[in-house]
């Protein structure tokens, strides 16, 4: 994976998002109420979450996770929630069994630990699971790059 | 890769190589700002796992914190400033 070029995919995207949150605002600025600056937080943190898994696409686990996890996130898809959970339910028992046979230093529990943090790990066995990190890790510094970058500029005005 | 692990899940009892495991965790090893400092051969396994859990929810957070900065910041401009914001942090 290209940093550079993950790195502008992701940029032009959640600029692009960062560009239609900004035109939500109202045309009186007076000054925004906490609920307002809450929803506008949320939507600026989806659109980066989204943002970084729409660059990566469906090229890893953890960014079809992602992915999925944004798409249902709406209360109309109750039903594909609960589809979800019983297909992660089927693949984290198999992914479990793999992982007790194993039997390294320990890296089981911790290893549940890092299941839960990253996203689509609980069916993952526990060569993907790092292999994935690895990855989310990298693009996740890539998000904080950009963000930050975001805040300057938007500071020196 | 993805060969490699078919092959041996089919040769024993799913016994992912050890050797497979070293490689990955001293990839992820690399990642962390605490570990690459210290003597490479002292860290066992399971300290980078754990070590990993904890810089993946600090960077959750530093999310989560930048992403509310921005948000206030944007709050207070208006909209043609934080356009060229946008626009000039694309260029940078």
């Amino acid at each position: 994976m290209n940093p550079s070029s993950l790195k502008s995919r992701f940029t032009t995207r959640f600029l692009r998002a960062l560009t239609k949150i900004n035109a939500h605002k109202p045309i009186s600025s007076s000054s925004p109420g906490p609920g307002e600056i809450f929803q506008r937080y949320r939507r600026i943190k989806v659109a980066a979450d989204k943002s970084m898994a729409y660059s990566v696409r469906s090229r890893r686990t953890w960014s079809r996770a992602t992915l999925w996890r944004l798409r249902t996130r709406s209360p109309r898809s109750r039903l594909a929630t609960h589809a979800r959970r019983s297909w992660v339910k089927t693949r984290s028992t198999r992914a479990a069994s793999h992982g007790k046979e194993k039997k390294e230093d320990g890296g089981t529990v911790e290893a549940e630990e890092l299941r839960e943090l990253v996203p689509g790990g609980e069916a993952m066995d526990l060569c993907n699971l790092l292999d994935e990190t690895a990855h989310y890790i990298k693009c996740l510094t890539t998000q904080l790059d950009i963000l930050d970058r975001q805040e300057c500029t938007s500071r020196e005005l | 890769m993805s060969s490699r692990r078919s092959r041996q899940s089919s040769a024993s009892v799913s016994r992912i190589s050890d050797d497979q495991i070293i490689e990955l965790v001293s990839k992820l090893r690399q990642l962390l700002p605490e570990i690459r400092n210290r003597r490479s051969d002292k860290v066992s396994a399971s300290k980078v796992l754990q070590e990993t859990c904890n810089y993946i929810r600090s960077l959750h957070r530093e999310v989560d914190d930048l992403s509310e900065r921005l948000s206030r910041l944007l709050a207070t401009i208006d909209a043609d400033s934080a356009e060229a914001a946008i626009i000039r942090s694309l260029i940078m």
